[in-house]
């Protein structure tokens, strides 16, 4: 898995709620056997109409709007459980996906491939968006060390949350199913000791 | 100490526990199809390690299959393609598959219950949002991404924190012309459709208990659109009933061995939810939503609520969403034109569903402009419904019975609803371009979509039965 440390760059705001797997990457384009290439499908139907063109109008097709952080609004990455919507914010170039709240399932994916989800409150939240529309080369950092967002023209900053053990396997780089194939004897000795076996 | 039903299922499959760190959880069961597993298996073959429990692990082909000649080779090449894929993987990996042909392929929501592999207590996942749906037996369900599903490829385990539990309590009797469907559109509607991120949901109250097996698994099926982990009800004799005797189901003294350890999965008394939530049965009318995510709903003789009475925060999403229904402010639903009625998903695939329906339309006809595509859960289904007529009561009503599949709920396969056109369906997501590009989504039960079909409109199906 991929690595992250620490990361400095401006950011693609995308300023709508519920944002939910269907929009982040159709079922249509789920046919791939591959982890790879669902970047050219992201956003699909806002990034693209109906003759395949760029619409104008959506933010992914805004020259002035370049960075690996993608900025949303709450509940992000809500319903479908395909792994393909982390994968293809990851294949288009996005390390970092900011909002201040994440749909479970989306969130596991995320961290399961080194997407880091960093969740702010409300109010961090407006303020990035608000920088972002005065300036749109507005920089962010985010430090997963020290677990800490900055806005870095304001140098206005916000803790946000990580479990433990996810910040050392993205800090290092390592999967759960490292960690647990690690544990196999225990497994097969739960199996010969559970409390009902089925 | 006293537990919930969660914690009583969740604490007795946790391999090991380590402050600081997720519990290892068993899993009984894995259930898989074509579009989330091709990845997983590649993991292993690029770690060089097979399926660990190959015997627990359950494959059908749904999502990507065509509904109409089934018989014949999938024409969509990437389709075929993947659906050819799970069929060499699952030899290679020694996993049973259930695909295209089989009598017992179907909606891998559908079709685990009907073979008795959903059964009280276990510990169930699928790469598919939708797993809750098993949470009817009292069974810890969950979807979960490709990485996970290697995870349990791999150790038959997964690592995660202990959810939080809400219980929603509902209680009372339903009115006539309100069914499982509405309940739970209802739910959702009021809390949202994050309002339940980070729970486990246990529903309980006696408006849950009076609710069949099928209806219950309606229920459990959409805690996914209200953000919940996972929905569950504690097992009693509906849920022991409706599984003796299933093919895969504990047989003689198996299953008296396994009816007494069923009979202790209930949240006791006392115990404590971190959230509970109690709303009255007699308060639901038939649903139907109005917007693009399953939180937009609201009873069928309402009105479209107001931007303005949404948070301020929220007010542009919504307005966006309004714009992509083409429906505006304070507006009501009934008789707006509807085009299509597509009953079936893992939702309302059922035979009760195509029973309620059946009745409905018996002697009745579709409006001409209406299309209704009714797809069946599985080839049980289709072949129970055969069995009773219900074909015969569908042709005669101009409704097309399909062949199972996930069909146009998601749009996979060449089952989509044409851009701008209105669908009332009874599958369980109405998100932009869910059912095809452009394509606008109102959810609702069997009954609604049927009165729909019939009259052509957004009809209050109570006043034609």
């Amino acid at each position: 898995m991929k690595k992250f440390e620490k990361l400095t760059s401006a950011v693609v705001p995308l300023s709508i709620e519920n944002i939910d797997t269907d929009q982040i990457i159709p079922a249509r384009f789920l046919k791939a056997t591959t982890r790879e290439g669902f970047g050219d499908n992201l956003f699909r139907d806002w990034r693209f109409d109906s003759n395949n063109e760029p619409k104008p109008e959506f933010v992914l097709n805004n020259n002035a709007y370049k960075g690996k952080i993608l900025v949303a609004g709450k509940n992000f990455g809500c319903g479908s459980s395909r792994e393909h919507a982390a994968w293809a914010i990851q294949d288009y170039g996005f390390d970092v996906v900011i909002s201040s709240f994440f749909a479970d399932i989306f969130k596991g994916n995320a961290l399961n491939n080194g997407l880091l989800p960093v969740q702010v409150s409300d109010g961090f939240l407006a303020d990035i968006f608000n920088e972002v529309a005065k300036d749109p080369q507005t920089q962010l950092t985010v430090d997963l060390e020290t677990q800490q967002v900055t806005i870095d023209a304001t140098g206005k900053s916000e803790s946000f949350e990580i479990n433990p053990y996810k910040k050392s396997c993205l800090l290092n780089g390592y999967d759960d199913i490292d960690f647990i194939l690690n544990q196999k004897d225990l497994i097969e000795t739960y199996e010969e000791n559970r409390p009902f076996k089925y | 100490m006293s537990k919930t039903l969660v914690e009583k299922i969740w604490d007795a499959h946790v391999v090991k526990r380590q402050e600081g760190f997720p519990d290892i959880l068993y899993i009984d069961t894995h259930l898989i199809h074509e579009v989330t597993s091709p990845q997983a298996f590649d993991g292993l073959r690029k770690r060089g390690i097979p399926v660990f429990r190959p015997k627990q692990t359950v494959a059908t082909a749904d999502h990507n299959v065509p509904t109409l000649d089934q018989h014949l080779p999938i024409k969509e090449e990437l389709s075929r393609y993947q659906v050819d894929m799970l069929t060499k993987n699952c030899k290679e990996f020694g996993v049973e598959l259930y695909g295209l042909g089989h009598p017992y392929q179907g909606i891998v929501h559908v079709i685990g219950p009907e073979l008795g592999i959903t059964l009280p207590g276990k510990t169930m996942v699928c790469g598919d949002s939708h797993t809750s749906t098993h949470g009817a037996f009292g069974a810890i369900a969950f979807g979960i991404g490709t990485s996970q599903v290697e995870q349990v490829f791999a150790t038959q385990c997964l690592l995660l924190s202990k959810p939080k539990t809400m219980k929603i309590e509902v209680n009372g009797e339903l009115k006539k012309g309100v069914g499982a469907k509405d309940i739970i559109l209802y739910i959702i509607s009021k809390i949202s459709a994050a309002g339940g991120t980070g729970y486990f949901v246990e529903f309980a109250g006696s408006a849950i208990q009076s609710l069949s097996m099928e209806a219950r698994m309606t229920v459990c099926n959409m805690s996914i659109e209200m953000g919940a982990r996972g929905g569950l009800i504690a097992p009693d004799e509906t849920t022991f009933e409706y599984i003796k005797g299933r093919e895969f189901a504990p047989k003689s003294e198996e299953w008296d061995k396994a009816l007494a350890y069923w009979k202790t999965l209930y949240s006791d008394n006392n115990a404590l939810f971190d959230a509970v939530l109690t709303y009255n049965a007699e308060d639901i009318e038939p649903m139907i939503t109005y917007g693009t995510n399953p939180g937009m709903g609201i009873g069928i003789t309402e009105n479209i609520p107001a931007t303005t009475a949404q948070p301020k925060s929220e007010q542009i999403s919504y307005q966006k969403a309004l714009d992509y229904m083409g429906f505006a402010d304070n507006e009501p639903l009934i008789g707006k034109p509807v085009d299509y009625v597509f009953i079936g998903s893992c939702t309302n695939s059922r035979i009760e569903d195509l029973r309620a329906v059946a009745t409905f339309v018996k002697d009745k006809r579709k409006a001409d402009h209406v299309e209704v595509w009714i797809v069946p859960g599985s080839k049980q289904v289709e072949a129970q419904a055969k069995a009773e007529g219900i074909d015969k009561v569908f042709e005669a009503a101009g409704f097309q019975l399909r062949e199972p599949g996930c069909s146009a709920c998601l749009g996979m396969n060449e089952d989509k609803i044409p851009a701008g056109k209105y669908c009332v369906s009874t599958s369980n997501r109405n998100f932009e371009g869910r059912q095809g590009p452009n394509a606008r989504t109102l959810l609702a039960s069997p009954l609604t979509a049927a009165a729909a079909a019939v009259t052509g409109k957004i009809t209050d199906v109570r006043e034609l039965i």
